[in-house]
């Protein structure tokens, strides 16, 4: 640690421009498009000062409350920086979309501004007592955000999507009591490693019992409801419908991803051996969610529902990953296999948040365009009137698809080598998935984009200039890793191979 | 960053070999320039013509001048008694301590593939500056053109099955861009997006073809000095391995990535899309639908084809090439036959491809790579001539499309009917002159000589039947007898220009003269793909059976057209007068003309398919877990009414209204709002609170 303590200084960074923002009225956009460049500026720094070998770095540890074993605990590694990088990345994005906000503006985007607090702290807290308040933050504004500037249904959406959250999160709760109560530490970093040696199980079987299985089943609730995964995942399209689009991207591009941190971060390093018992049925959900999850967005009719199922099918493929790489066999290929999929995880995580985030954006450009109209059979043509929103777009699409070249593939690639490898019956079932959403992305494109012109969109207008520079470094970005992924695997894969090498699951 | 960036993506990182030929390093700029000057085309405004054609045109003219410098650098090797075979490898990610490469090879089979694409691509695009010379979105159409070259020639150079199918995957995404060029036609929108996932149910099997094939050797170079996938060693892995059903890894990997070839290459029963790919303009079916893409299905099996025959015995076979074998056949004689009943002058052209194809493919399941890729070299040039002269036609018959509305076109249209011929003799194999009879009597010998079965055979020389008879079909009704369309006398159709014509006759000439690359006398062609030396002599002909075989695949050839020309020839039924076969035999016509109702069976089984799991998904989403939220949501609110109304209340007026919500409420999941998350919050808080104390009291107890 050099001094300046960095991960802090993220955190707090979105609460005071948070705050600027609530007392600002029409210049909060302003305030919060700054905040969030700066953020994406730190969360950069961050990126480039990780430690070589993949382990936590930019430690800041200070003692809390020493009698509850609680502690300030932040860092972050190849895994937690790639998050805060996205969620700055997607939080600015998110604001760029939300032009049209004219109600309470200053209360909307010092919303905004906290929940990406909350994001950056849940990607770097290592103690389980302010990861929690963390986690719970970035829920409570989400849910105003969906409650007050939701659309037609928004009442019931955001009461289900809160309601279901929280259940998962009394089951982490709970879970992690028990933890704290048998060990006396809540930190993630010495759970792991009593975890690595065999005697977090001891311990807690020794002060409890033989609940280690069902806690482990408890902090999987959390998670589960949290990316989604089958048949957790039914708050999901209500609230991605309902939210306006901007919130969506976060709600996406962001909050889904700490689901999957969190199986990471926790799950995996402490409940290995349980989370490996279960490995079987949890596979099964896995693939339910990625081809259900397919071909329940081939069934709808509501563009925004198209685009919330095929991130849970998305999210699917890191569940498959996670799940497949929880076995308990040891050996060169073995391990081969599981880092292949764990980097195909991680990078999957943040081609999925890039992508649904650039969606998201431009459903919103589209609702703006046409009244807030967003049915599939709504559109028809729009590639005559407005070309380069139907260009741009269809970059975005087709790297939702896993086009070669883009960003999507490269993670689905790396997930199906690992997952072929070490439950090849689970990845061939899933590649239906790939099928069924290329057909999803294909009948949109056809859908919206081709056929004669609908004489309602005649007038349809264009990306402008301003719009399109937002986009272009996104796009760009897009192309880039799909090229180049090694420019992310390059810190990820330390830390892949350090997990790895931590973690067991026997 | 801790690595250097650069040094990935540099050619440095590889160390090539010290005496690595210049063109060997610098080949990847092959498909970099048309790549480039696509991108450089899609940042320009769109009224640019000029600029975006001669980008296009200059950068595959340089992409054609390195190709034929990568050729002879190949050839001169060859010449002095060497298999040239330089490869550059390069990293291109790390994961866990093994990582992935890329890289590209300079062999005898892609120096000849890139000089047919890049060449028959080059006056393709020539062709397209006259043909769309008045379509509004011109510049865009060259961009995709362009993009297209360049992924087809990604595909040729790749040196790993990844980089290949990466590039396989952009050519399959200009195709959908390029069949769905005319966007507004929702034909057209249709037709694009049946190609894309046609191709995709292929190639989702190609990609677990693929990651198998890295999880079993750790590689997917193709060869990397000895631990490449497709060299001894670890081929000698794959043959141990067992994959079940009697199938070693090698053979299972074959038939996965075969399923991919076949998406690709338009083989049954993935042919479906190729003859709607016809809703394109008509230069991209030439260059993509007939000359190029499709045969990147085959020219993969052929890269491939190593593994394909990995534990062949001589004279032998593998389960793979059979397959391979059996699906090609099939395919040959199917297309033929739809192709008989075809009224559609470009689908009489894709149906044609189809059959083409299958001949491929048979023959690289019986002959090897040779007579396979022989084929498929003589087949660009003459099909690609045939679709650019159906365009002429086209384009002189202002747009018809229908050969019974046209007829005698043969006075107005004489540079297109004297080129069109030569291509038509071409397909057909007429004796001796023509390419196409050295390139099918290649695969005709081969199946002669298979002696695993003799069906192939002879589903191929019917399919051979079949073309002559389809081709004089199609050429009496276009050039022959008298005009049956719109308008009357002279003046209803015009030649093209010469930007149109010129290209033709430049085809028409190679599909004569490669002929004589790959006749017994001179196998040329063989020699150079399989790295021996070629020698001049007419004892090639003294082949046991061989003379014989002309002799009577001539007879067969011949024997079509002459049938063709009896039935056809120099008649002019009107354009709605039943077809002379289809008076003969209406059953067996109309099972032709609708294609053997593959369109139908799919429709009827895969589509409605998966129509069926889309709403089978969503009522499981909305019902069966929906329902379960619900429950628990109406339990809890259950509890919440216990604790705050007494039990008479509860059991008197709560289930009532509870029984009324129910009913009233509309949706089940509405139940839920109530817009109350404060009390609920406030319960949930209690009961945490409470739990975590009794835990902590009792811990502390």
């Amino acid at each position: 640690m050099n001094g300046i303590p960095l991960l802090t200084w993220l955190i707090v960074l979105p609460v005071i421009g948070a705050m600027i923002a609530l007392v600002s009225g029409r210049n909060a956009r302003v305030v919060a498009v700054m905040t969030t460049m700066a953020a994406l500026a730190v969360a950069l720094l961050v990126w480039t000062k990780l430690p070589a070998d993949g382990s936590i770095g930019l430690v800041e540890r200070w003692d809390w409350a020493p009698s509850l074993g609680i502690q300030y605990h932040l860092g972050a590694d190849g895994l937690g920086a790639l998050m805060l990088v996205l969620s700055a990345i997607v939080t600015l994005m998110s604001v760029d979309a939300a032009h049209r906000v004219h109600r309470q503006p200053g209360l909307y985007f010092a919303l905004v501004l906290l929940l990406e607090a909350g994001l950056f702290g849940t990607f770097t807290a290592l103690n389980f007592y302010h990861w929690f308040l963390f986690w719970e933050l970035s829920l409570i504004p989400a849910f105003f955000l969906i409650k007050l500037w939701g659309g037609a249904r928004r009442g019931p959406a955001a009461t289900q999507f809160f309601m279901y959250t929280m259940a998962g999160s009394v089951a982490l709760l709970l879970s992690f009591l028990a933890v704290y109560l048998s060990t006396g530490s809540m930190d993630f970093v010495d759970l792991a490693a009593m975890a690595s040696n065999g005697t977090l199980t001891q311990q807690v079987t020794a002060h409890l019992g033989p609940v280690m299985p069902w806690l482990a089943v408890g902090v999987l609730a959390g998670f589960a409801v949290k990316v989604p995964l089958a048949p957790f995942h039914t708050w999901l399209p209500a609230a991605y419908a309902e939210a306006p689009s901007p919130v969506t991207m976060l709600l996406t591009g962001t909050m889904s991803k700490m689901g999957v941190y969190g199986l990471l971060r926790i799950a995996l390093p402490l409940f290995g051996p349980q989370i490996a018992q279960l490995r079987t049925p949890l596979l099964v959900l896995a693939v339910v969610t990625v081809v259900m999850g397919a071909w329940a967005a081939a069934a709808q009719k509501d563009l925004k529902r198209v685009f919330a199922y095929s991130s849970v099918n998305h999210l699917g493929y890191c569940m498959l990953g996670i799940f497949a790489i929880a076995i308990p066999a040891a050996g060169a290929a073995v391990r081969a296999s599981q880092a292949a999929a764990l980097n195909g995880v991680i990078l999957q995580m943040f081609n999925h948040g890039l992508t649904a985030a650039a969606l998201f954006w431009f459903i919103a450009m589209l609702q703006e365009r046409s009244g807030g109209a967003r049915g599939i059979d709504d559109f028809g043509g729009l590639r005559k009137p407005a070309p380069v929103f139907a260009g741009l777009m269809g970059i975005a699409l087709f790297s939702s698809l896993g086009l070669p070249g883009l960003n999507g593939f490269v993670g689905e690639f790396l997930i199906f080598r690992g997952v072929f490898s070490l439950s090849w019956m689970s990845a061939s079932i899933s590649v239906l998935g790939l099928l069924v959403t290329a057909a999803v992305i294909l009948t949109v494109i056809q859908k919206v984009f081709s056929g004669p012109v609908d004489e309602r969109w005649i007038g349809f207008a264009d990306l402008h200039g301003g719009e399109r520079l937002a986009m272009a470094p996104v796009l760009g970005l897009m192309l880039l890793l799909g090229l180049l992924p090694q420019l992310v695997i390059e810190n990820v894969n330390p830390t892949v191979e350090y997990l790895l090498a931590h973690w067991r699951f026997q | 960053m801790q690595g250097d960036l650069l040094a990935l993506t540099s050619l440095s990182a590889s160390a090539p070999a010290p005496h690595q030929a210049w063109i060997a390093g610098w080949l990847w700029l092959i498909p970099a320039l048309p790549i480039v000057a696509s991108g450089v085309i899609a940042l320009m405004k769109q009224p640019r013509r000029t600029a975006a054609k001669v980008l296009s045109i200059g950068s595959l003219g340089c992409s054609l001048l390195l190709a034929l410098v990568a050729f002879a650098h190949v050839l001169s090797g060859w010449a002095h008694g060497q298999a040239v075979r330089e490869t550059v490898n390069f990293t291109w990610l790390q994961v866990g301590s093994s990582h992935v490469d890329l890289g590209w090879v300079l062999d005898p089979l892609a120096a000849v593939m890139l000089v047919m694409v890049t060449f028959v691509g080059l006056l393709i695009f020539i062709y397209s500056t006259g043909y769309m010379e008045h379509d509004e979105n011109f510049t865009r159409f060259f961009c995709f053109l362009s993009l297209f070259a360049g992924a087809m020639l990604g595909v040729v150079i790749s040196n790993s099955l990844l980089l290949l199918f990466m590039c396989w995957e952009l050519v399959g995404l200009t195709s959908y861009l390029l069949i769905g060029f005319w966007y507004h036609k929702p034909s057209a929108a249709a037709a694009a997006k049946k190609a894309f996932l046609t191709t995709r149910v292929g190639d989702v099997f190609f990609l677990l073809g693929m990651v198998w094939l890295f999880a079993q050797t750790g590689t997917l170079l193709f060869y990397n000095g000895g631990v490449g996938s497709m060299e001894a060693l670890k081929l000698g892995e794959l043959l141990a391995a067992h994959a079940g059903l009697g199938l070693t890894a090698a053979g299972a990997i074959g038939l996965l990535i075969f399923a991919g070839a076949a998406g690709k290459s338009g083989q049954l029963p993935l042919h479906v899309w190729l003859p709607d790919a016809m809703e394109g303009p008509t230069p991209v079916s030439a260059l993509i639908h007939a000359a190029t893409m499709v045969a990147a299905g085959v020219y993969l099996i052929a890269r491939v084809y190593p593994l394909m025959s990995a534990g062949m015995l001589t004279g032998n076979t593998t389960v793979a090439l059979t397959v391979v074998t059996w699906v090609g056949a099939a395919t040959a004689l199917f297309g033929a036959l739809v192709a008989v009943a075809q009224n559609d002058i470009k689908r009489i052209l894709a149906y044609s491809t189809v059959s083409q194809l299958g001949y491929m493919m048979a023959g690289l399941g019986m002959g090897g790579v040779a007579v396979g890729m022989f084929h498929l070299i003589t087949h660009a040039f003459f099909k690609a001539l045939l679709f650019m002269g159906a365009g002429s036609v086209i384009h002189g018959c202002h747009e018809e499309q229908d050969i019974r509305k046209m007829g005698g076109l043969k006075a107005e249209m004489p540079w297109t009917f004297a080129t069109y011929s030569i291509g038509m003799l071409a397909l057909s194999g007429f004796p001796l002159l023509f390419s196409g009879f050295w390139s099918k009597d290649g695969i005709l010998e081969a199946a002669q000589h298979w002696d695993v079965a003799k069906g192939p055979f002879y589903m191929l020389v019917g399919g051979a039947l079949l073309t002559a008879f389809y081709m004089t079909r199609q050429v009496s009704y276009v050039f022959f007898g008298a005009w049956r369309g719109n308008g009357h006398g002279h003046g209803h159709a015009h030649e093209s220009p010469a930007v149109m014509t010129m290209p033709l006759a430049v085809l028409a000439f190679f599909a004569i003269a490669l002929g004589a690359l790959g006749t017994p006398a001179w196998p040329w062609f063989h020699a150079f793909l399989e790295g021996h030396a070629a020698e001049f002599s007419f004892a090639g002909f003294n082949e046991p059976g061989l003379l014989t075989l002309m002799a009577s695949s001539s007879a067969v050839v011949i024997l079509g057209l002459c049938l063709g020309w009896w039935i056809y020839g120099n008649k002019s039924p009107r354009a709605e007068e039943p077809d002379a076969l289809e008076r003969a035999a209406p059953p067996v016509w109309a099972v032709l003309r609708d294609k053997f109702y593959f369109d139908e069976l799919y429709g009827a089984t895969v589509i409605a398919f998966y129509h069926w799991w889309a709403r089978a998904a969503d009522w499981l989403d909305r019902r069966v877990w929906g329902g379960a939220v619900t429950l628990v949501t109406l339990m809890f609110r259950g509890v919440a009414h216990l604790s705050k109304f007494s039990d008479t209340y509860f059991v008197n007026g709560g289930f009532d209204k509870g029984c009324e919500e129910l009913a009233s409420g509309g949706g089940l999941l509405a139940q839920v709002q109530s817009g109350q998350v404060q009390r609920y919050l406030r319960l949930l808080a209690l009961a945490v609170v409470l739990l975590a104390a009794i835990l902590i009291w009792s811990s502390r107890g």
